[in-house]
């Protein structure tokens, strides 16, 4: 990882592009909720699950893929660092 | 004829046996248990003074405790109308109140949030039983335990139900911005039950699974056709039921051999949830209802798991399942279309009628009409909404409900479904009337007009696209939208797209042109 903070930068660009276009980057922050404000529905969950694994080298367990894990930009990138850190450890 | 005796004998013969586990891995519940504890609350709800007929609330999350507050309930005479438990407290809330019931079992995490938006309804808060948490029936006992240190209540009678009955009142969405509750009698879900037994044949060995929300009716069928068998319930949770892999982990570690979903879930599982890596071979049938389910998807599941029959149910929550057909075991390589949505059960009656409420010609599509013990009582507290339900001019004595589907009758008795009569649409198998979404949205202080369209899509199926004008003229975050949105309806109902406009377009009679909104892209 060259750049700690391009995790947080690259999974906002994703969700814009993905399943907020045409929205102001402005609006979304990491700490916005996503899964519990309706933002992401259970197939654009499961999309952004596809991507972190792809992008990232990772791979989620079953009990990650919901909101208690991936909530936030927050959450989602300290859950892709959690597990990047474990994997070179 | 009562809903609960159903269990009478399972609870005598098979006492130790499991009747609810939790997927949750919170434990499991015997049929002993399910039959003592029930029994107690049965016992503390007459205590209460509540009446025969009168509605107890279920505000829990899906358990073995609200397995046994559902039979605790009937046997104490009164109905049940459980809500979603995922649902702003708002809509619960406004769900309970209007059916005025007079007590609630509720989860401590649920109570306050609902007293506050039951005061702001001006209502007064029914009596409550409230629930630390759920998981295994323990904490079920242990509020009654809390409640019999104050003051004990006599061991009481199990109420004989008479056929009709309140037993429960399931609400759906409201084409006025509603939701509204189907009243549904003892005689309703046990003329239901009977015919599953009879065309399904359950066993005692069977696992079914319990995958759709107790406020749906395809919970009636988990439920009672599982325990009425002596069988075991596996309730998966709220959230596991749309994570995929956990859906199949629990399909595996329980060995179920009974599935129950609608197919969005089956759709899921295929793409997402790694059946070959997990052990489906117990399966022996899987029942999808409440939505298509497009060929592509349902070709895929069935290829990854070949072994169980598979049948297609259909029916309105105002009738249950009306028409039912099997799936045959190889699908012809050319057939793009859905299947048929199949004969009418063999308990009920059907009929095509068209826009005079006349039956049609042979094979000529108009709206499919049942009549049959399955029918429903009527919407609570909605006398022209339930008239207008039935047909008019009937013979003495059949009510025929309409259901708004349009079909067309096959010469082999089968119905093919054709589309809708109204604005009513299914996401996920849940029903969304449009106009409940548009209400919503004219909540907003910067919504000036909002319409709300459904557009067909290969890979979803349906998506809900709003239209709307905004009172300063400039863009609102998609964001804040779904946000606002989801404070007021249930996840499924908040719109895929949002598209911004001037103004809406308008018909030359005024009214916005949703013809028109339906072609834009």
């Amino acid at each position: 990882m060259s750049n700690p903070s391009d995790i947080e930068g690259s999974i906002k660009s994703f969700i814009l592009s993905e399943f907020l276009s045409g929205e102001d980057p402005g609006q979304l922050t990491n700490t916005t909720p996503l899964i519990s404000n309706g933002i992401l529905d259970s197939i654009a969950t499961l999309r952004l699950v596809a991507f972190l694994e792809q992008t990232f080298g990772i791979e989620m367990a079953a009990h990650e893929t919901d909101a208690e894990h991936l909530d936030t930009i927050e959450c989602i990138a300290r859950l892709v660092r959690s597990k990047n850190g474990s994997a070179k450890g | 004829m009562s809903l609960h005796h159903l269990i009478g004998a399972p609870v005598r013969t098979r006492g130790s046996q499991p009747a609810v586990v939790e997927g949750s891995g919170a434990g499991r519940m015997d049929y002993a248990t399910l039959g003592r504890l029930s029994d107690r609350l049965r016992d503390r709800l007459l205590s209460m003074n509540l009446g025969r007929g009168s509605r107890v609330g279920i505000y829990l999350r899906k358990s073995a405790e609200s397995v046994a507050s559902i039979f605790g309930i009937l046997k104490a005479g009164s109905a049940y109308v459980p809500v979603d438990p995922t649902a702003p407290a708002s809509r619960n809330a406004y769900i309970h109140g209007d059916c005025d019931a007079k007590a609630v079992i509720i989860e401590r995490r649920f109570e306050a949030a609902y007293r506050d938006e039951l005061a702001k309804l001006g209502r007064e808060a029914p009596l409550m039983i409230v629930l630390e948490s759920v998981g295994g029936g323990a904490h079920l006992a242990a509020a009654l335990d809390g409640l019999d240190l104050l003051s004990e209540v006599p061991s009481a009678a199990t109420v004989d139900s008479e056929a009709d009955d309140l037993a429960y009142i399931l609400y759906t969405s409201g084409s006025t911005g509603r939701p509204k509750g189907v009243m549904l009698s003892h005689r309703n879900a046990v003329s239901f039950v009977d015919w599953c037994t009879r065309v399904f044949e359950p066993r005692p060995d069977d696992v079914f699974s319990s995958h759709a929300p107790f406020h749906f009716d395809l919970s009636i069928l988990d439920i009672y056709l599982s325990l009425s068998s002596g069988a075991s319930l596996v309730l998966v949770p709220e959230e596991a039921g749309k994570e995929p892999l956990a859906v199949s982990k629990l399909i595996t570690e329980h060995r179920i051999t009974i599935w129950y979903s609608v197919p969005s879930v089956l759709r899921l599982l295929a793409q997402f949830g790694r059946i070959s890596e997990h052990d489906y071979a117990s399966l022996r049938m899987v029942f999808f209802a409440g939505e298509i389910f497009p060929i592509v998807h349902l070709r895929s599941f069935k290829a990854q798991v070949p072994k169980p029959r598979y049948f297609n149910l259909y029916g309105p929550t105002e009738t249950n399942v009306c028409t039912y057909f099997e799936i045959p075991a190889v699908i012809p390589d050319n057939r793009v279309d859905p299947f048929p949505i199949g004969r009418t059960c063999e308990n009920l009656a059907s009929r095509v009628v068209d826009g005079d409420g006349r039956v049609v010609a042979s094979g000529a599509e108009g709206e499919l009409c049942i009549a049959g013990d399955n029918v429903m009582l009527g919407y609570w507290n909605l006398l022209e909404q339930t008239a207008n339900a039935f047909l008019r001019e009937t013979p003495a004595g059949q009510r025929w409900y309409k259901t708004g589907d349009i079909v067309l009758e096959e010469t082999d008795g089968n119905h093919r479904y054709l589309g809708r009569r109204d604005r009513m649409v299914k996401k996920r198998g849940h029903r969304v009337e449009l106009g409940e979404i548009e209400t919503c949205l004219h909540r907003h202080a910067s919504i000036r007009e909002a319409a709300v369209v459904a557009l067909l899509d290969e890979e979803a199926g349906m998506k809900i696209k709003a239209h709307l004008s905004i009172r300063e003229g400039d863009r609102m975050s998609l964001i804040l939208l779904k946000t606002f949105c989801s404070k007021h309806l249930p996840l499924y109902m908040i719109p895929d797209e949002f598209a911004f406009h001037d103004n809406l377009p308008r018909t030359s009679t005024g009214k916005i042109d949703l013809h028109r909104l339906n072609e834009i892209r």
